[in-house]
């Protein structure tokens, strides 16, 4: 439970941590459509050196990232092998009925596998150095051109706020609700499925009533403090761009020059 | 039977996401005689609740062991051994109505007996029982535990532990949230069922004058380890060290001593309750 690194803030004084939440979106946007242009080894090692870069400027030390990894590595390797097992092409190195394991194929997988560890590593990167309220400070400013659209933009960078603000609560509560059944003698993860499925019951019906519950007292307080939707709001914290916001965009329109280079020269188109 | 406790040499420590929190029991000897009503008083974050836990199973020892009755518990245990010590060990955590669940009221309180292989027709005799003895009423069963209020909720929460039939009882501030009345009532409940059924009860709680009137020993935490274990009366006798230790005196004791100070005398004994008091300042004859 308490293993979720996504989501997560590290308090630090890195150059991650003083940049803009807008130029970090949307440079981690960007760096997964800049991802999708490597097409070869050369294109993917400087794709690994620019995640690495970004990763060691965070100041938050490699393990933490990798545990962020880690709760997602089955599902990498499931796509991983669904490529491996189905792609073809190259020299094939064995066939039995569908399943081909190919040179073509084992590129793919291992590009498909740079491809996830890269997102998840860079998206992590955003999240460990962003407060959760500047990263929904820097959503609601992103999204503001949808508002032309009659797109509730406040109302959902509201929403978000909160809910990311009561995920620790929601974390720290469960692992009460779960002890407490614990103690009286709930064992989870033994069992048949069925069993398992049932020992939740337990725990899920005490966090939705106590999660309504908060939901109504939040919105008895916010609406007694003069809260409104629809009304036109000023914000106590001004996002600022600076220099190196520019900066870390021109640094990433630098990236992809270079991808683009790279593939020409290395591939010819 | 009452059972013992014991603490030998237990450092624990949770595992916090991507952070190692610093050990919250830092080697801890312990025993708890069987058959005692000790409280467990200390700062907030002093391991009070953690001690608890350790006792339960839920915070295995990384260093040391626990043992309650036979059982013991240490880092390299199976889980027959925790469902042991949980059946015999009832916890009731703080704010213990967050876990009600159920559909019926009895349906949450026969949880605990079934889950330890209670039959069913018996566990609901066992709901029946326990549900009185908390001084709800039976018709309570049938209803939902979330219509009810929260001293109701409060007290079939702890049904559902005392259903169980616990040989040990484990409170981690039962009280808290309560109106005063409502408080006391759970109290006295705990501390009759304490003497009737010679249970060995450990009683986490912020109020000396709890510590005063229900319990019989004092631990006091600080910073994760056990810094006295004694007779309630040795533990307030010493008001200076208690202030280290951000530890309050019952009321009675703050006045007496108040009064010791102002009148220049001393008494004879430590007085932790009003009567106690009382009695005492008239055999000085100031009353």
């Amino acid at each position: 439970m308490n293993k979720l690194i996504l989501g997560r803030y590290f308090p630090g004084e890195s150059w991650m941590h003083h940049l803009d939440p807008r130029s970090k979106l949307l440079a981690a946007a960007y760096f997964i459509l800049v991802i999708f242009l490597a097409n070869n080894w050369q294109t993917y090692l400087l794709l690994w050196v620019f995640t690495i870069f970004v990763l060691y400027s965070s100041n938050v030390s490699f393990s933490v990232y990798l545990r962020g990894v880690r709760p997602l590595l089955w599902l990498i390797l499931f796509t991983v092998f669904l490529q491996v097992l189905f792609t073809g092409g190259g020299v094939i190195y064995l066939e039995w009925g569908p399943i081909t394991i190919s040179e073509f194929g084992l590129l793919n997988g291992a590009y498909i596998f740079c491809r996830f560890v890269m997102i998840i590593l860079i998206s992590t990167a955003v999240t460990l150095t962003t407060k959760p309220i500047d990263l929904t400070d820097g959503i609601n400013a992103l999204l503001r051109p949808l508002r032309k659209l009659k797109v509730p933009v406040d109302e959902l960078s509201l929403m978000l706020s909160i809910s990311l603000r009561f995920v620790p609560n929601l974390l720290d509560e469960t692992q009460k609700v779960m002890d407490a059944q614990r103690a009286r003698g709930t064992e989870f993860g033994a069992g048949s499925l069925l069993q398992q499925m049932k020992t939740l019951v337990p725990i899920f019906l005490p966090l939705f009533a106590s999660s309504l519950n908060r939901a109504e007292d939040m919105a008895n307080v916010m609406e007694v403090r003069g809260y409104q939707s629809g009304e036109k709001r000023s914000t106590f914290r001004q996002l600022s761009w600076g220099i190196r916001d520019t900066a870390s965009l021109l640094i990433m329109l630098l990236l992809t020059i270079s991808m683009i280079w790279l593939r020409t020269e290395t591939t010819g188109y | 039977m009452a059972m013992q406790i014991l603490f030998d040499g237990v450092t624990a420590d949770y595992q916090l996401g991507p952070i190692r929190s610093p050990r919250v029991l830092k080697s801890i000897n312990l025993e708890v005689k069987p058959g005692s009503f000790t409280a467990i008083i200390g700062h907030t974050g002093s391991g009070k609740s953690s001690l608890l836990k350790a006792m339960n199973g839920l915070l295995i020892p990384s260093e040391g062991y626990v043992e309650v009755g036979n059982t013991i518990i240490k880092s390299s245990n199976n889980k027959r051994a925790l469902k042991t010590v949980r059946k015999q060990v009832g916890m009731v955590f703080q704010f213990p109505e967050s876990q009600l669940f159920g559909e019926t009221v009895e349906q949450d309180i026969c949880f605990g007996p079934l889950n330890f292989g209670v039959p069913l027709s018996q566990a609901k005799e066992i709901a029946k029982e326990v549900v009185q003895q908390v001084g709800l009423d039976p018709t309570i069963l049938s209803k939902s535990p979330f219509s009810l209020s929260g001293g109701q909720k409060r007290r079939v929460a702890i049904a559902g532990i005392l259903a169980m039939n616990p040989k040990v009882l484990v409170l981690d501030e039962p009280g808290a949230g309560l109106d005063p009345v409502g408080k006391k009532e759970i109290l006295n409940l705990i501390s009759s069922w304490h003497h009737e059924r010679g249970l060995t009860t450990l009683l986490v709680t912020h109020d000396m004058d709890d510590v005063a009137t229900y319990a019989e020993n004092v631990i006091v935490m600080e910073n994760g380890r056990i810094v006295m274990h004694d007779d309630k009366r040795s533990v307030f006798s010493n008001e200076q060290q208690l202030i280290n230790w951000h530890v309050d005196v019952p009321d009675a004791r703050r006045f007496q001593l108040k009064i010791e100070q102002e009148m220049g005398i001393k008494f004879g004994q430590v007085c932790l309750t009003t009567e106690e008091l009382t009695e005492a300042l008239i055999e000085v004859g100031l009353v």
